[in-house]
C-alpha cells in the first residue's frame, strides 16, 4: 500500500508520495519541483542542501522524508513574501554575500536559524554556526557581514 | 523561437528579454569561431521597449562578468545598469568566444564589447539627429532616450528609433567615452545576479527539469589507467524504470529519478583492464624530477657560470606543490536533448563554444547542428574549461531521441574526474654577490610550464627551464586551475627570494625593492607595505609576517600576511592578509574586491590543507570530509588595496589575486618560527616535522 508523508512546506501542508526513506533533497527537487535546495556533495558535508526543519538547519541530502513527517520544513523558496525579501536575503543581496550562488540558499537558511534563536549572536558565534557550510568562491567575509547586519537590524524577527 | 521558449532555453528566469520582429530570430550575426565579430549587432539588440539585450559568449561563474560587462554597455549607451539584459553562453544566440577563463573577460573581451557599444551609441545618435532634425552635438542621451539639449519635448526613445530591428548603419573608428565622462565605470555597482541568487530562483543546469528527463549515472573505473573490459548490467536492468545505455566503453544507468539511477549503478558489476600508474601522493615529487622527458630552456640572460664564479655565496632550494582539486560547489552537470537532427546541451561550462566543437566532433555533427546553452555556473576556477559531462550527456541523448538526458556528477565522481592543478617541483639555484644582491638565478620547474616563473626582478644572469607537462608524466588528469602555473611558480620564486633575503641579512621588502626597477611594482610594494604597516626586519623576526608578489594576465599583486604558529600542534593560524593589486582601470571596484577576497580565502586551502591524496590511479579523496576546503573559522582579517591606475587598460583580476598568497604564508611561517616550509600545503604534520628539523629528502641547503 503506498504510503504518504504529510508535512508543512513553506507554510503549506503537503503530502508526498515518495518512499519515506527517500532523502528530502530529492523529494523537494524532484517531486515538489523546488530546485532552490542544491545538492553539492550528497553526504551532508557541504551544506548546500540545508533546509530548516522546525527551525533547525538540516542537511536534506541525508535526511529521509520520514524524519520530517508532521514537521515544518522551510526552503529558500519560502523566505520571501511576494517580492519582498526576507531580511536575511536582503542582507545577502546588499552585501553581495555570494559569488556563484550555489551555496547561497543553504547559507541563508543556516544563518536564519541562528539569528532567530540568538538575535544578539556575536561574530564568533556566527562563525561557529556557519562553519559547516562550505563556499568555494570565498564569499565568507561578506556572508559574515550580511548575517551580522541582519541580526542587528531585525533583532531576530526573520 | 517563441519568447517563452527563448527565456526557458536560456535558463535565465530572472532576466526578461523583449525582442520583437527580427530581433527574435537568432543569430543576427553568425558567430565565426576564432574571432569576435566586428558588427555590433552581434552583441547588442535594442528591443521596442528600449531595453538593451547584450549577447556574449562569456558565462557567469560567480566572478561577476554579468555585471561588469553590462556596465560597459550601459556606460556607452547611457543606460541604467538595470536596462541592460545579459544573455550569456548560448552558442546559437551569442557571438563566438574563446571561453571564460584566464581573467580575460574584462581584459581581453571588455574592449571588444565596449567598442561595439560605443559604435552603437554613435549610430543611434546619428539616427536620432536625422529624426529630430538637430545636429548630433545638440543631442543628449540618457536612460534610453535621446533628446535635443534644452528641448526635452523633442525626444525619441531607443526603442522607437530601432523598432526592434537590426541596425544596418555602421561607423568606423568610434572611440569609447573618455574616463572623465564615465558615470558607471570605476564605480561599484550592484550585482545583476543578486536577486535570483538570494531567492533560489537562479537556475543551474541541474535545475532545468525538462519534461521526460532521464537521469544518467555513468560507470566509472576504480582508478585512472583502467579501461572497461566487460560490464554486467543485468541486475540493474531488473530494477523497474531503469534503462541501461552503452556507447563504446561509455556505460550508463538511466532512470527518471536521479537517486534511483545512482542506486541502480551500484548493481552494475564490471571488469577493468589496464595498468595503474605506479606512483602515489608521497612519491609523486621524485617521479616528476626523474620521469620527465627533458628540460626545455624558456629563457636565458647573461653568463650563469661566470656569475656563479663571482658569487660570494650560493643558495639552493627545492619547492613542492601538490595536486589540488577545483572543488567548485556545483558538480559538473549537463543535460542533452537530440531533436530533429540537432543536439542541444545545457551545461555547467566555462567554455560553451569549445564544448560545441567537442560535441560536434564526438557525434560527427556539423557545429551548426549543436547548440550549447549555459545556465548559471556554480563555480569553475578552470575546472569547467573542459566538459566531459557534456560529451557524456550528448552521446547518451543521441541514443534516446527526444528524451533529455541529464548527467550530474556526484561529488566522488567530481573528485575522480577532476583535472587537477598539477603537482610540481621547483629547483632553484642562485647566488649572492658580496653586496647581498642576486648574482645569478637558475630556475627549473618539473611538471608544469614556466608560466610567470620569470618576474619583474632585475636578476643579472638567469636561466629558466621546465619539463612542461608531457603526456604520461602526470598519473592523474591535470588542467587549468585559477592562474595556471602562476601560483605554483610564484610559490617557488617568492620563497626562494625570501631565503636569499635571509641569507643576505636584509628584510624581505627591501630585498625585493633592491631588485625591482619597474615603477608599477615599486608603487605596488609601497602601497601594500603602507596598508599593512610593514616594519622592515630581517627574517626570522618572530612577528610572523611574510611578503610575496607575483603577476598574471597583466595584473600585479603583492600580498603581506601575518600568521601565528602553534608549535605544539603545528597548526598555522592566519591572522591578517593584505592583498594589493594593480590591475589598471577597475571597472567595478566592489566586484574586484569580491574577487580578491575570494581568491585570498580560496588560497588558504592549497596553502594549508588541500592536497589530493592518491595511490596509483585511485583518487583517495572522495568528498569534503578528507579534502578540506577553507572554512569561516579560518578567516583572517582580509584587506584589499586596489592601486589607482586608470591610465592602464583593465587587466585580469580574478586570477592574479591568488598567486602570492601561498608564498606569503610560507614566508610568514618562516618569519614566525625560523623554519622554512618548502612544500604546500603546510599541514600541521609538515610544520611539526620542519620544527623538529627533520629534513625530508631535501637536496637543498637551508638558507
Amino acid at each position: 500500500m503506498p504510503t504518504t508523508t504529510v508535512f508543512t512546506l513553506n507554510g503549506q501542508r503537503v503530502q508526498s508520495a515518495s518512499d519515506p526513506t527517500r532523502m528530502l533533497a530529492w523529494v523537494l527537487r524532484q517531486e515538489l519541483a523546488l530546485t532552490g535546495t542544491k545538492v553539492g556533495c550528497g553526504e551532508g558535508l557541504c551544506g548546500a542542501c540545508t533546509v530548516l526543519v522546525d527551525l533547525e538547519p538540516t542537511r536534506s541530502c541525508v535526511t529521509p522524508l520520514e524524519a520530517v513527517a508532521g514537521k515544518a520544513v522551510v526552503t529558500i523558496e519560502g523566505l520571501a513574501k511576494g517580492t519582498t525579501l526576507n531580511p536575511m536575503q536582503q542582507a545577502f543581496e546588499d552585501h553581495h554575500a555570494f559569488q556563484c550562488g550555489f551555496c547561497t540558499p543553504g547559507m541563508i537558511l543556516t544563518a536564519c536559524s541562528l539569528v532567530q534563536k540568538n538575535p544578539g549572536a556575536s561574530r564568533a558565534q556566527i562563525i561557529e554556526h556557519l562553519d559547516g557550510n562550505l563556499c568555494r568562491c570565498g564569499a565568507h567575509v561578506r556572508i559574515l557581514d550580511a548575517v551580522e547586519a541582519a541580526a542587528k537590524t531585525t533583532g531576530g524577527a526573520l | 523561437m517563441k519568447r517563452r521558449e527563448f527565456i526557458q532555453a536560456t535558463g535565465l528566469t530572472g532576466l526578461f528579454l523583449f525582442f520583437h520582429g527580427r530581433a527574435e530570430a537568432a543569430p543576427l550575426v553568425a558567430p565565426r569561431p576564432g574571432d569576435y565579430p566586428k558588427d555590433f549587432n552581434a552583441y547588442l539588440r535594442i528591443g521596442e521597449d528600449g531595453r538593451v539585450g547584450c549577447f556574449v559568449g562569456k558565462v557567469e561563474l560567480g566572478q561577476g562578468a554579468m555585471t561588469a560587462l553590462a556596465m560597459l554597455v550601459a556606460e556607452e549607451l547611457e543606460l541604467g545598469l538595470d536596462q541592460v539584459d545579459m544573455l550569456m553562453g548560448d552558442t546559437d544566440l551569442c557571438p563566438w568566444d574563446g571561453g571564460t577563463g584566464g581573467s580575460l573577460s574584462i581584459w581581453q573581451f571588455g574592449p571588444v564589447l565596449r567598442g561595439a557599444a560605443a559604435e552603437a551609441r554613435a549610430v543611434l545618435l546619428a539616427m536620432a539627429a536625422e529624426r529630430l532634425q538637430a545636429p548630433v552635438g545638440d543631442l543628449v542621451m540618457k536612460g534610453g532616450l535621446i533628446s535635443v539639449q534644452g528641448r526635452p519635448e523633442r525626444k525619441v526613445s531607443l526603442g522607437q528609433l530601432v523598432q526592434g530591428k537590426r541596425i544596418e548603419r555602421h561607423l568606423q573608428g568610434v572611440r569609447p567615452k573618455p574616463l572623465a565622462a564615465c558615470t558607471l565605470i570605476g564605480k561599484s555597482a550592484p550585482r545583476k545576479d543578486a536577486r535570483v541568487k538570494v531567492t533560489g530562483q537562479a537556475q543551474f543546469t541541474a535545475d532545468l527539469r525538462l519534461p521526460g528527463t532521464l537521469h544518467a549515472c555513468v560507470l566509472r573505473p576504480p582508478a585512472h589507467g583502467l579501461t572497461l573490459q566487460s560490464a554486467d548490467t543485468a541486475a540493474a536492468e531488473r530494477i523497474p524504470g531503469v534503462k541501461v545505455l552503452r556507447d563504446g566503453t561509455l556505460v550508463a544507468v538511466l532512470h527518471a529519478e536521479p537517486d534511483e539511477a545512482r542506486r541502480a549503478l551500484e548493481e552494475v558489476k564490471a571488469d577493468w583492464t589496464g595498468t595503474e600508474p605506479d606512483v602515489d601522493s608521497q612519491s609523486i615529487f621524485q617521479h616528476l624530477v626523474t620521469k620527465h622527458t627533458g628540460l626545455t630552456e624558456a629563457s636565458r640572460r647573461g653568463d650563469l657560470k661566470a656569475a656563479e664564479a663571482r658569487s660570494a655565496s650560493v643558495v639552493e632550494g627545492e619547492y613542492r606543490m601538490a595536486y589540488v582539486a577545483h572543488g567548485q560547489m556545483e558538480p559538473h552537470t549537463s543535460v542533452a536533448q537530440w531533436n530533429d537532427g540537432r543536439m542541444t546541451v545545457w551545461t555547467s561550462t566555462q567554455s560553451p563554444f569549445r564544448i560545441r566543437t567537442q560535441v560536434a566532433q564526438t557525434l560527427k555533427l556539423a557545429e551548426r547542428e549543436v547548440r550549447i546553452i549555459t545556465p548559471f555556473v556554480g563555480g569553475g576556477f578552470g575546472g569547467k574549461l573542459v566538459g566531459p559531462s557534456a560529451l557524456e550527456a550528448a552521446r547518451l541523448a543521441k541514443l534516446v531521441p527526444g528524451r533529455p538526458v541529464q548527467v550530474a556528477w556526484g561529488r566522488p565522481e567530481d573528485f575522480f574526474m577532476d583535472t587537477f592543478r598539477p603537482a610540481a617541483v621547483m629547483k632553484i639555484r642562485s647566488g649572492l654577490d658580496k653586496d647581498g644582491n642576486v648574482s645569478f638565478w637558475d630556475y627549473q620547474v618539473f611538471g608544469i610550464s614556466p608560466n610567470e616563473a620569470e618576474f619583474l626582478y632585475d636578476f643579472r644572469a638567469s636561466r629558466y627551464q621546465s619539463t612542461g607537462s608531457p603526456s604520461g608524466l602526470h598519473p592523474l588528469p591535470t588542467g587549468a586551475w585559477r592562474a595556471p602555473g602562476s601560483n605554483t611558480n610564484t610559490f617557488g620564486r617568492e620563497c626562494h627570494v625570501d631565503r636569499m633575503a635571509t641569507k643576505a641579512g636584509i628584510d624581505p621588502l627591501s630585498f625585493r625593492q633592491r631588485h625591482a626597477t619597474d615603477q608599477r611594482l615599486l608603487r605596488l610594494l609601497d602601497q601594500a607595505a603602507e596598508k599593512f604597516g610593514y616594519l622592515p626586519a630581517a627574517g626570522p623576526s618572530g612577528h610572523g609576517v611574510g611578503l610575496a608578489c607575483g603577476a598574471w594576465r597583466g595584473g600585479l599583486v603583492a600580498t603581506i600576511a601575518q600568521v601565528a604558529v602553534d608549535k605544539a600542534t603545528g597548526r598555522i593560524r592566519v591572522l591578517r592578509v593584505v592583498t594589493a593589486l594593480d590591475v589598471g582601470l577597475v571597472v567595478n571596484p566592489d566586484g574586484a574586491r569580491q574577487q580578491v577576497e575570494g581568491a585570498t580565502t580560496q588560497g588558504l586551502g592549497f596553502s594549508l590543507t588541500e592536497e589530493v591524496q592518491f595511490k596509483g590511479g585511485r583518487v583517495l579523496d572522495r568528498n569534503f570530509d578528507t579534502y578540506q576546503l577553507p572554512r569561516f573559522s579560518w578567516l583572517p582579517s582580509i584587506e584589499v588595496v586596489l592601486v589607482h591606475n586608470p591610465d592602464l587598460a583593465p587587466q585580469g583580476i580574478g586570477e592574479p589575486a591568488i598567486v602570492a598568497i601561498g608564498p606569503a604564508l610560507a614566508n610568514a611561517v618562516f618569519d614566525a618560527v625560523g623554519v622554512r616550509l618548502d612544500q604546500l600545503p603546510m599541514t600541521p604534520a609538515r610544520v611539526l616535522e620542519a620544527l623538529k628539523g627533520v629534513a625530508q629528502s631535501r637536496t637543498g641547503v637551508a638558507g
